[in-house]
């Protein structure tokens, strides 16, 4: 079967993000008031082949952790949705 | 004989060149080893150099580290042979898991490429054997992913163990504890964002870094000390 995947990664808490920080204060300048909390990450979308969605996620999971993120500052969601529906 | 460094090219680094030239002006051999090799051949010491492997794709590192050559120097550092990583090296050999922690952008945002000062902190690696502790050298950095960061344990460890190999004295990146360099549990693992190379003539405005690397020809092997 096929799945589509999203895999969004983003910086650990507790992890400055110099990018989410300047964004941040930048936005008021625009008139965007009570923005808070932005985090900058990146989405990386693919399609797997694979039985089923429980092997998806297991080996998208495996690709995480040893490839899309660095697990010493990184996160990742992963998210799978058999082909067609995404 | 004198001691044989060879220096991994991966697509995209550019300091290769000058890690060449600065080892044979302290009278080693140097040599160039593309990416995808498979064996280090006969080298002392192994130098992962600055420039953006593969276009810093991902993260820094993050491909380079899958590169081929990278099992031979795995299995080289292993087994005690000096591996040196400067700036970009650096980071892949932490995305490598050679060495604990990772580079993010710098805390400031900004590209930095200026001369800094370093204070050395240990005179037990394969880079700094030859360098009184204190010393305070001025090193250039050229760097965008020079912001160490690591957990509070390993911070804790790299304290314990005398593995911080370099500080910042005005620290220019964010970097946790001021960290500039880091060595690996066994000390002949040794990451640096500053570019000793570039430090190694009068005519490029220091020659701090020149002990450094005289430290690693020593170390690997043929130099008298």
């Amino acid at each position: 079967m096929r799945f589509s995947v999203l895999v969004e990664t983003r910086l650990r808490d507790g992890v400055a993000d110099p990018q989410g920080a300047t964004i941040e204060r930048s936005l008021p300048a625009l008139g965007f008031d009570g923005v808070s909390g932005v985090r900058v990450g990146k989405a990386f979308r693919f399609t797997i082949e694979s039985d089923d969605e429980a092997a998806a996620r297991a080996e998208v999971e495996d690709m995480c952790k040893r490839f899309l993120t660095n697990p010493v500052i990184e996160d990742a969601t992963i998210s799978v949705y058999s082909s067609g529906s995404a | 004989m004198a001691s044989r460094v060879g220096v991994v090219v991966f697509p995209g680094s550019n300091c290769e060149l000058d890690v060449v030239e600065a080892v044979r002006g302290l009278g080693g051999e140097a040599e160039l080893l593309w990416h995808g090799r498979t064996t280090l051949g006969d080298v002392d010491a192994v130098v992962l150099p600055g420039g953006f492997a593969h276009g810093d794709y991902l993260r820094p590192g993050a491909i380079a580290r899958f590169s081929r050559v990278m099992r031979a120097v795995d299995a080289f550092a292993t087994g005690g042979g000096p591996v040196i990583g400067i700036c970009n090296g650096f980071q892949v050999l932490c995305e490598a898991g050679l060495l604990p922690g990772a580079l993010q952008k710098n805390a400031g945002l900004k590209f930095l490429c200026k001369p800094v000062v370093v204070r050395v902190e240990t005179d037990t690696t394969a880079l700094t054997g030859d360098v009184p502790v204190g010393s305070e050298l001025h090193i250039p950095i050229n760097h965008f992913e020079g912001n160490y960061t690591c957990e509070p344990e390993t911070l804790a460890e790299l304290r314990a163990d005398d593995r911080i190999v370099f500080r910042y004295t005005d620290n220019p990146n964010g970097s946790v504890d001021d960290i500039a360099g880091i060595c690996s549990r066994g000390r002949n693992i040794v990451g640096l964002m500053p570019h000793p190379e570039r430090a190694c003539h009068p005519l490029l405005g220091s020659t701090d870094g020149a002990p450094l690397l005289r430290s690693l020809l020593v170390r690997a092997g043929a130099l008298v000390a």
